[in-house]
């Protein structure tokens, strides 16, 4: 009998996941946002999508082959989700060499830097994205109008919510919001970053997710839930009465990058906490830190940084949120 | 539907392969090894020398010690050695090495098919038949029955849980004993009850089976069992002696050295309550047992009534045999069983079945980096870190390792089941937990040795 037993310690079956189809199914997610995109600013958005990735791709090949050494971990696909969110953070005008800047930034510091995938502290894709709005502001917050056909301008070039900042420091929080057009900002029909506009997109995306087990609903729902609290509280305690009260909270949610960055950036596995527990300390984090810059701060977003701040939190909340122990409350 | 708290996972059950073959008997065996360490504890002490003469049902091994189970000859014939011989893992082993000769039965063994439900035996009768009989637990981890049964000092029994879940995919010898022999099965359970004098007696069985809730339901029903069917809903590892008892009472048994006892709840296998009527109603050693053959490529997959010593390449062949090219046979169900390298071994007490991998599922999967996915952490029904005991692990951070309670670790296998890196993390904590346990034991050895 020509057998080689095969003798390697239980469990003897794996289940079908390995990080490149997780990979794929986060691609598979981001999908939606990246058509709707396409739809309402044209084929540009493609462009700078493909430019984003190759350059991710290219940059983490050549690190790995010249400086890392080993087996090549593009094949992971993990750096075609950076380059795709990457991309997402950029307006439709950015030039292309402002790109290559981002994504060797992303991979090059934010990532391959610490030793690859799974040893980053911080997002690669936010690392590159905050790099550039700091680096490059103008280009960074020139935003193009939709170009697709039915749109009525009714911000004049400026996002939503850059144009409620400018407002909110002598208006009140009704007629700061008064010109916001609720579907629109549902269905991505506003000025802003190519991925984070098409609210109803990135929902199906997180939906598409949470079934394939790529993701809880942790992190998205706590962020969520803080910014819409969050929000509810300021206009509240702010003397404000009638529809605002939960037009401000739907507009903070629809807005600017927070269902962008609560489905698909906060939930990045190497830079999120462990447990459920920490998840919620993690995301509750995101949320306040959002909303306080984006209310207070110098910054009419402030998704990006928060996330990045709760990223460094995380070892600690890995330290000390424990899972739920079995046995530790014993019934009688 | 009921289920166990925190964890698990949900590989596909390929219960398909085997569950619908009723039970066959398996043609005698020229030659049976039989080793002398088959349960938990001490190794039994061998009562034959070779050219001895054997019958069916003889007790050829006594239990040596509190925790060890008698041994008996499941064939008859003639005792040609008591010597080392290699095991599924090729380690050498102390077995008695039986030649057949017929098949003459110790003449107290009733061997008719009638049931006997009167059973008017005191509980401590009952508790020595099962000794003598050399019953131990047969789902796999061969806790000496009688040891379990004996309730320590200040404990109370209070539930007496049937283990009839077989969450291990492939497995279906538990399965097939409740659908073809449950009433037997019930009287089992009824016994054991009595032995330990409990309140509350629960079969739990996975609702992946619902053909045998049916079957245990209804013979309840017609012949009046003051015993419970609990439909639970299907997980792994709810077969997990914690699990079970947290599934069907809500109750959670602490963290080592506490023990089921300590939450009033004895755990018993399904396939184990038969062998129990077995023993007390017809005085029948246990010296067989029903083992599953299955794999996805096994011709004829099976589910056939064995004498223990019986080599597995016999239930190989009698699936259809292997394949070319590379294979793991693996002595239990893929979750906890053990891949072997002699299948020339025999087939023991613990063994509920073999299932067999061939080609690319006979391999693990490749190794990449931890990308920290959590669902390690998750899957965890101990609610322990996988990550992060596989790292203090590799560090030998022995005194963190213990903090993070590594001693809780079932070795179920989840977490490396369902990490997406592939890593070996099992390996690691298992290695970490046995060190942790020596380190455990020495610390009270000299505790002791102070006083």
């Amino acid at each position: 009998m020509a057998n080689k037993f095969i003798a390697a310690p239980a469990p003897h079956m794996h289940n079908p996941h390995s990080t490149q189809s997780l990979m794929r199914d986060v691609i598979i997610a981001l999908l939606p946002a990246l058509a709707v995109s396409a739809w309402v600013y044209g084929l540009d958005v493609l462009k700078i999508t493909a430019i984003a990735i190759t350059s991710c791709v290219v940059v983490e090949f050549l690190i790995q082959k010249l400086f890392i050494g080993g087996r090549q971990t593009v094949s992971n696909l993990s750096a075609i989700v950076t380059g795709l969110l990457l991309a997402f953070n950029l307006p439709t005008t950015i030039p292309w060499w402002i790109i290559v800047v981002g994504a060797v930034i992303a991979i090059g510091v934010g990532k391959m830097t610490y030793g690859g995938l799974g040893k980053n502290p911080f997002n690669p894709a936010l690392v590159g994205r905050v790099f550039l709005l700091i680096a490059y502001p103008v280009q960074m917050t020139t935003f193009s109008q939709p170009t697709v056909a039915g749109y009525v301008d009714a911000m004049s070039g400026a996002t939503p919510l850059a144009s409620v900042k400018s407002l909110a420091g002598d208006a009140s929080f009704a007629e700061a919001i008064g010109g916001v057009d609720f579907t629109n900002m549902l269905y991505g029909m506003m000025p802003g970053s190519m991925g984070e506009i098409a609210a109803l997109a990135l929902i199906v995306g997180g939906l598409y997710m949470l079934w394939r087990k790529v993701i809880t609903w942790h992190i998205p729902v706590s962020i969520l839930c803080t910014m819409a609290l969050f929000a509810f509280a300021v206009v509240f305690f702010g003397g404000e009465r009638g529809a605002v009260l939960y037009e401000f909270p739907a507009f903070h949610i629809l807005a600017g990058g927070a269902l962008l960055g609560a489905i698909f950036m906060a939930t990045d596995y190497v830079t999120s906490p462990m447990t459920h527990k920490g998840m919620i300390i993690y995301g509750i984090g995101i949320g306040a830190i959002t909303m306080i810059i984006r209310l207070w701060g110098a910054y009419p977003e402030g998704m990006s940084f928060a996330i990045l701040i709760m990223n460094g939190v995380t070892p600690l909340i890995n330290k000390y949120v424990k899972p739920r122990r079995f046995g530790k409350t014993s019934a009688k | 539907m009921k289920t166990f708290p925190i964890g698990g996972v949900h590989p596909s059950d390929n219960k398909c392969w085997s569950k619908d073959k009723a039970i066959e008997v398996l043609e005698l065996p020229d030659v049976v090894n039989i080793p002398l360490a088959q349960h938990i504890g001490a190794p039994a002490t061998a009562k034959v020398a070779k050219g001895d003469k054997v019958l069916v049902g003889q007790l050829i091994a006594e239990a040596t010690g509190f925790m060890s189970a008698n041994i008996h000859s499941s064939v008859s014939g003639t005792v040609t050695a008591v010597d080392m011989v290699p095991n599924g893992q090729g380690i050498r082993q102390m077995m008695i090495t039986i030649k057949r000769e017929g098949d003459e039965w110790m003449p107290e063994i009733d061997r008719s098919k009638d049931i006997v439900r009167e059973c008017s035996l005191e509980p401590q009768a009952i508790i020595a038949k099962i000794k003598q009989a050399g019953i131990v637990g047969m789902g796999g981890a061969t806790f000496p029955t009688h040891v379990k049964l004996s309730i320590p000092q200040g404990c109370v029994a209070e539930y007496l849980i049937i283990n009839g879940v077989e969450c291990e995919p492939f497995l279906t010898s538990d399965h097939r004993n409740m659908l073809e022999r449950g009433e037997e099965l019930l009287i089992g359970v009824e016994i054991i009850a009595k032995a330990l004098g409990v309140k509350h007696t629960v079969v739990g069985v996975e609702n992946n089976k619902p053909d045998a809730i049916a079957n245990l339901k209804k013979i309840i029903a017609e012949k009046g069992f003051d015993i419970k069917v609990e439909p639970l809903k299907v997980q792994y590892p709810q077969g997990g002696e914690k699990q079970l008892i947290a599934a069907v009472t809500g109750r959670q048994v602490p963290p080592p050295p506490a023990l089921p006892i300590h939450v009033g709840a004895v755990v018993c296998n399904a396939s184990t309550s038969l062998a129990v009527y077995e023993a007390v109603q017809k005085n029948k050693p246990l010296i067989e047992r029903v083992v599953t053959i299955t794999g996805e490529t096994m011709a004829t997959p099976r589910n056939l009534l064995t004498r223990m010593g019986t080599p597995i390449s016999k239930l190989v062949e009698m699936g259809g045999g292997l394949v070319e090219g590379d294979v793991k046979v693996v002595n239990g169900g893929p979750m906890m069983g053990r891949a072997m390298v002699n299948i020339d071994s025999p087939v023991t007490k613990g063994c509920s079945g073999i299932t067999v991998f061939v080609g690319k599922k006979a391999h693990r999967v490749a190794v990449d980096d931890c990308i920290k996915c959590a669902k390690c952490v998750e899957a965890c029904p101990m609610g322990l870190e996988p990550y992060l005991l596989i790292k203090l692990s590799e560090r030998q951070m022995w005194d963190r390792a213990e903090q993070e309670r590594i001693p809780d670790c079932i070795e179920c296998g989840c977490c490396q089941y369902t990490c997406p890196a592939g890593l070996p993390l099992l390996d690691y904590v298992r290695l970490a937990k046995q060190t942790v346990m020596g380190i455990i034991r020495a610390r009270a050895a000299a505790e002791a040795a102070k006083k």
